[in-house]
C-alpha cells in the first residue's frame, strides 16, 4: 500500500504551483475579482495549454485521460492560489457530457473544451431543491428535435463565461440533462453576486428554450451522480489548498508578529490554534486524496469516500479560517488583507456539490440504512 | 498512489488470519475480578503460542527472532488481531517499546538475555517513568540511583505504571546526577521487579478497573550491568523509546472504534424515543455520520502515516498528529453514543455497562501517552517551528 503521490504527480503539483506563482500572483486577482467577468481569458489559455482543461477527459475527445488523482493535486494548487476561473464549473460540464451518451453531441462539445476553447457550466439548484437530483423540477417538455425548457434555475456558475450551459431537467418523470448556447432564444442570464468573491453566481431564466438531450433516465442520473462526485472532489482539492495557504500564512504570522516582547506564536493559546490547524489539513488530505483515488479506481467505497471528504473539508477549511484570522488579529478582519479571499471562497465551497449536513445524510443512507 | 495491498502484504495478512483463525481462544480470556491470577497466566500462555507460531516481535529484525515486518505489514497485524478479537497483548511494552530500545542501546548481554524473554513471553514489562510530581515534565523525575560498589541503589516512587502487578521486569527512569540539568542527569536501568524493597500498589481508575498502578522502591540494589546506554543518557534512551511509542500508530484502535460503532448503529434500530426508531431520527443519523467519516478519516491518516514510514524508515510526527485526533474522536463518540442511546445507557446493566466504561474511560485517553496539550505543544514546536512556550 503506498499512499505517497508518484514522482510525476509531485511534478505536476510543483508545476501547478509555479505556474500560478508566476501568472496569478495574489495583486492579480484582486483585478480579475473586480473585472466585469471575474475571468481572465489568458489566464485559462495558460491554464489549457498546460493541458489541466483535458486532463481528465477522454484521449478519443483530445483530453489526456489521466487520473482523478492528478486533477486534485492541479486543483489543490488552484485553491492555494486563489484562482478566479470557470475551472470548477467547466470541469464539472465537461465531465457530464463525456458521462453521457449522446455521441454526435460529445464528438462536438468535448474536444473544444478539453483544449480551453469554450467553456461550460451546469445549472442544478432551483428555488425549494438542494443537491439531490429528486428535488430538480425545471419541466422539459417534448420539442421538434430535442427538448423546451421553462422554468428558472440559480446560483449556476459562471453562467455569463461560459459558452454552454447544461441544464438539469424533468421531463415528465424522468430526468433530463439538456444543453443550450448561451446566446439561445429566450435564455435570460442575471447576476446574483455572492460572498465569495473568486466565484460568479448567476441566475438562469428560460422562457421556452429549445435545447438538445444529452442523456435521460437512467444515464442522465449516472452521469449526473459521476460528474457530481467527481465535481465534490476538485473542490476538497481546493478548500485543502486554501486550508494550506491559511496554515502557513498564520504560522509566518505567528512567528513574526511581536507582543509583550514575544513572537505570538510562544503563547499556548496560539500555538494550540496552529496545531489544531495541522491537524484539520492533515485530516482533509487524507479524505480528499482518498476520495480521488476510490473515484478513479470505481472502488466499492467510492461513494462513501466522497461523502466523508465533502463533509470533512467543508467545515474543516472553515474553522482554519476561523483561527487564521483570530491569530492575525485586528488585521485579520481587514478586507485589504487576503484572508478574507480565502475564507469566504471556502463559504462558496462548502456549498457546493452538498454542505456537510447534505453529505452526512447521504452517508447515513449508506451506513444505516 | 495505490491504496491496494500489495501481493506480499495480502500474503502476510492471510497468512496471520489462518493462523489465528486455527489458534485464537475458544473462548475470550477475561478477568474474573481484579487481582484474577489466572487471567495473567492464560495471558502469557497466548503470548507464548503467539511466539511459538512465528507471530511475536513481528516487526522485530530477523537476527532478533522477529519476522522484519514493515510498517504496512505491522498495521496489517494490529488489523487482524483486533477484527478477530484477539486476546490483549500482555507482553505489548516489551515487544513495542522495552525490546526496540534494548536492540539500540543494549550492550551484547542484555540483548542475549532479555530479547528471547520478551518474544515468548517469560518476561512482562513495564515502565517507570512518570512521578507524583514528574507527569508530563517526566525529565524533572527525582526517583535516585546511587552507586554502591557492582550496585545502584534506588529510592523514590513511580505512578501510572501499567501492568506493574504482572510484571517482571522495569524500565526505570532515575536521577544519578542532580548537579547538572535535569535532563541531563538521568539514567535508565534494568530493575528486577522481585529485587527486596520493590512494592506495587494498584490505582483505581475512575471507569472501575484498576489497570495502572503506583510502584515504590525502598533501597533497591540493582546490579550496575543493568544500566542501559551509558550513564546519565538516560533522556536520549526515553525519547527513543517514545519514539517507538508514538509509531505505534493505532490501526488496532480505529477497529476497536469500529466494532462500537457498528454495535450503536445495531442498538439504534432496536431501539425508539418518542415513537421514532432511534435509527430514522435525523439528527441522530447525522451523529452517526460524523462518527464514521471521522473514524474512516483516522484508518487513512495512519495508513499515510504508515506508508510514509514505510518509504521513509523514520517515524516523524504523524504519532502525536494521530494521538491528538484518535482521543479527541474517541470522547466526541462515546458521547454522541450516550446522547443517542438516552437516559437508559447510563445504568450499570445497559449492555452489561459497555456505554458507562466506554464513556468514562475516555477521559484518560486524552491524557495518557502525553496529553492533548503537550501533543499540541510538539506539533507547534517541531512541525511549525513556532517557538517554545516553556
Amino acid at each position: 500500500m503506498n499512499f505517497d503521490l508518484s514522482k510525476t504527480q509531485k511534478m505536476l503539483q510543483a508545476s501547478a504551483q509555479t505556474f500560478f506563482q508566476r501568472e496569478c500572483p495574489i495583486i492579480k486577482i484582486r483585478e480579475i475579482i473586480d473585472s466585469e467577468q471575474g475571468h481572465d481569458k489568458d489566464l485559462w489559455t495558460g491554464i489549457a495549454e498546460q493541458g489541466w482543461t483535458g486532463l481528465i477527459l477522454p484521449e478519443e475527445h483530445d483530453g489526456l485521460a489521466l487520473s482523478l488523482v492528478d486533477l486534485a493535486a492541479v486543483a489543490e494548487e488552484m485553491g492555494k492560489a486563489c484562482i478566479p476561473s470557470p475551472f470548477i464549473a467547466s470541469t464539472w460540464a465537461s465531465t457530464l457530457i463525456a458521462a453521457s451518451d449522446n455521441s454526435t453531441l460529445k464528438q462536438n462539445l468535448l474536444p473544444k473544451l478539453a483544449l480551453g476553447e469554450s467553456i461550460a457550466t451546469v445549472a442544478i439548484l432551483e428555488d425549494g431543491s438542494n443537491w439531490d437530483s429528486t428535488s430538480v423540477q425545471l419541466a422539459a417538455q417534448p420539442g421538434d428535435s430535442g427538448t423546451i425548457l421553462s422554468g428558472s434555475k440559480k446560483l449556476v456558475l459562471d453562467a455569463e463565461s461560459a459558452d454552454t450551459i447544461l441544464v438539469v431537467a424533468r421531463q415528465g418523470t424522468e430526468l433530463i440533462i439538456a444543453v443550450v448556447d448561451k446566446s439561445a432564444k429566450g435564455l435570460r442570464i442575471n447576476a446574483t453576486p455572492g460572498m465569495d468573491l473568486t466565484r460568479r453566481y448567476y441566475q438562469v431564466d428560460f422562457d421556452q428554450v429549445a435545447a438538445d438531450v444529452l442523456a435521460s433516465g437512467a444515464i442522465a442520473e449516472n452521469a449526473l451522480k459521476r460528474s457530481t462526485q467527481t465535481a465534490a472532489i476538485i473542490t476538497c482539492a481546493d478548500l485543502l489548498g486554501g486550508m494550506e495557504w491559511v496554515l502557513k500564512t498564520t504560522v509566518e504570522y505567528a512567528k513574526s508578529r511581536q507582543q509583550f516582547g514575544k513572537a505570538i506564536g510562544s503563547y499556548q493559546a496560539v500555538q494550540h490554534q496552529c496545531a489544531d490547524m495541522l491537524l484539520m489539513n492533515e485530516s482533509a488530505r487524507s479524505a480528499t486524496y482518498y476520495a480521488a483515488w476510490a473515484l478513479y479506481e470505481n472502488d466499492p467505497a467510492s461513494d462513501e469516500a466522497i461523502n466523508i471528504a465533502k463533509a470533512y473539508c467543508s467545515e474543516a477549511a472553515r474553522l482554519v479560517g476561523n483561527s487564521g484570522i483570530q491569530i492575525h488579529g485586528g488585521i485579520g478582519f481587514t478586507w485589504e488583507h487576503d484572508l478574507h479571499l480565502y475564507y469566504k471562497r471556502a463559504k462558496s465551497s462548502e456549498y457546493l456539490f452538498g454542505d456537510q449536513s447534505h453529505h452526512r445524510e447521504q452517508l447515513a443512507k449508506l451506513i444505516i440504512d | 498512489m495505490d491504496l491496494n495491498l500489495t501481493e506480499s502484504e495480502l500474503r502476510f495478512r492471510d497468512q496471520l488470519r489462518a493462523w489465528l483463525k486455527n489458534n485464537l481462544p475458544e473462548k475470550p480470556i477475561k478477568a474474573k475480578s481484579d487481582h484474577d491470577p489466572d487471567y495473567w497466566s492464560n495471558l502469557r500462555s497466548w503470548q507464548n503460542k503467539m511466539f511459538e507460531g512465528g507471530w511475536a516481535g513481528v516487526t522485530w529484525p530477523k537476527e532478533f527472532g522477529g519476522r522484519g515486518a514493515t510498517s504496512i505489514e505491522a498495521g496489517i497485524y494490529m488489523e487482524e488481531m483486533a477484527a478477530l478479537d484477539a486476546p490483549e497483548r500482555v507482553g505489548t511494552i516489551g515487544e513495542g517499546l522495552i525490546g526496540p530500545t534494548i536492540m539500540a542501546e543494549g550492550s551484547d548481554e542484555q540483548k542475549e538475555f532479555f530479547l528471547p524473554r520478551i518474544l515468548n513471553a517469560t518476561d512482562i514489562w513495564c515502565q517507570g517513568f512518570s512521578e507524583p510530581d514528574s507527569g508530563s515534565d517526566v525529565a524533572s523525575l527525582a526517583t535516585k540511583a546511587v552507586r554502591d560498589g557492582d550496585n545502584f541503589v534506588v529510592n523514590g516512587q513511580k505512578i501510572w505504571t501499567s501492568y506493574a502487578a504482572v510484571a517482571d521486569w522495569c524500565l526505570l527512569l532515575v536521577r544519578t546526577d542532580n548537579n547538572v540539568a535535569k535532563h541531563k542527569g538521568i539514567s535508565a536501568l534494568l530493575v528486577d521487579m522481585k529485587s527486596e524493597g520493590v512494592s506495587v500498589r494498584p490505582l483505581r481508575q475512575m471507569s472501575g478497573e484498576s489497570a495502572f498502578n503506583e510502584m515504590f522502591f525502598t533501597n533497591v540494589r540493582v546490579p550496575a550491568r543493568n544500566l542501559i546506554g551509558e550513564l546519565n543518557d538516560g533522556w536520549r534512551i526515553t525519547i527513543t523509546t517514545l519514539m517507538n511509542e508514538r509509531a505505534n500508530l493505532g490501526s488496532s484502535i480505529y477497529i476497536l472504534f469500529r466494532k462500537n460503532l457498528t454495535a450503536l448503529i445495531k442498538r439504534m434500530k432496536e431501539l425508539k424515543s418518542g415513537g421514532m426508531c432511534l435509527s430514522d431520527d435525523p439528527i441522530n443519523r447525522q451523529k452517526i455520520a460524523q462518527m464514521y467519516l471521522e473514524l474512516e478519516i483516522f484508518k487513512l491518516t495512519t495508513n499515510r502515516a504508515l506508508s510514509k514510514i514505510a518509504n521513509n524508515a523514520t517515524p516523524g510526527p504523524e504519532g502525536s498528529i494521530l494521538k491528538i485526533y484518535w482521543s479527541e474522536m474517541n470522547q466526541r463518540l462515546v458521547q454522541s453514543a450516550m446522547e443517542i442511546l438516552g437516559d437508559q445507557a447510563q445504568l450499570q446493566d445497559f449492555d452489561d455497562g459497555s456505554w458507562v466504561h466506554g464513556y468514562l474511560r475516555s477521559r484518560g485517553n486524552t491524557i495518557e501517552a502525553g496529553t492533548s496539550e503537550i501533543q499540541r505543544n510538539i506539533i507547534a514546536q517541531r512541525v511549525l517551528g513556532l517557538p517554545r512556550s516553556y
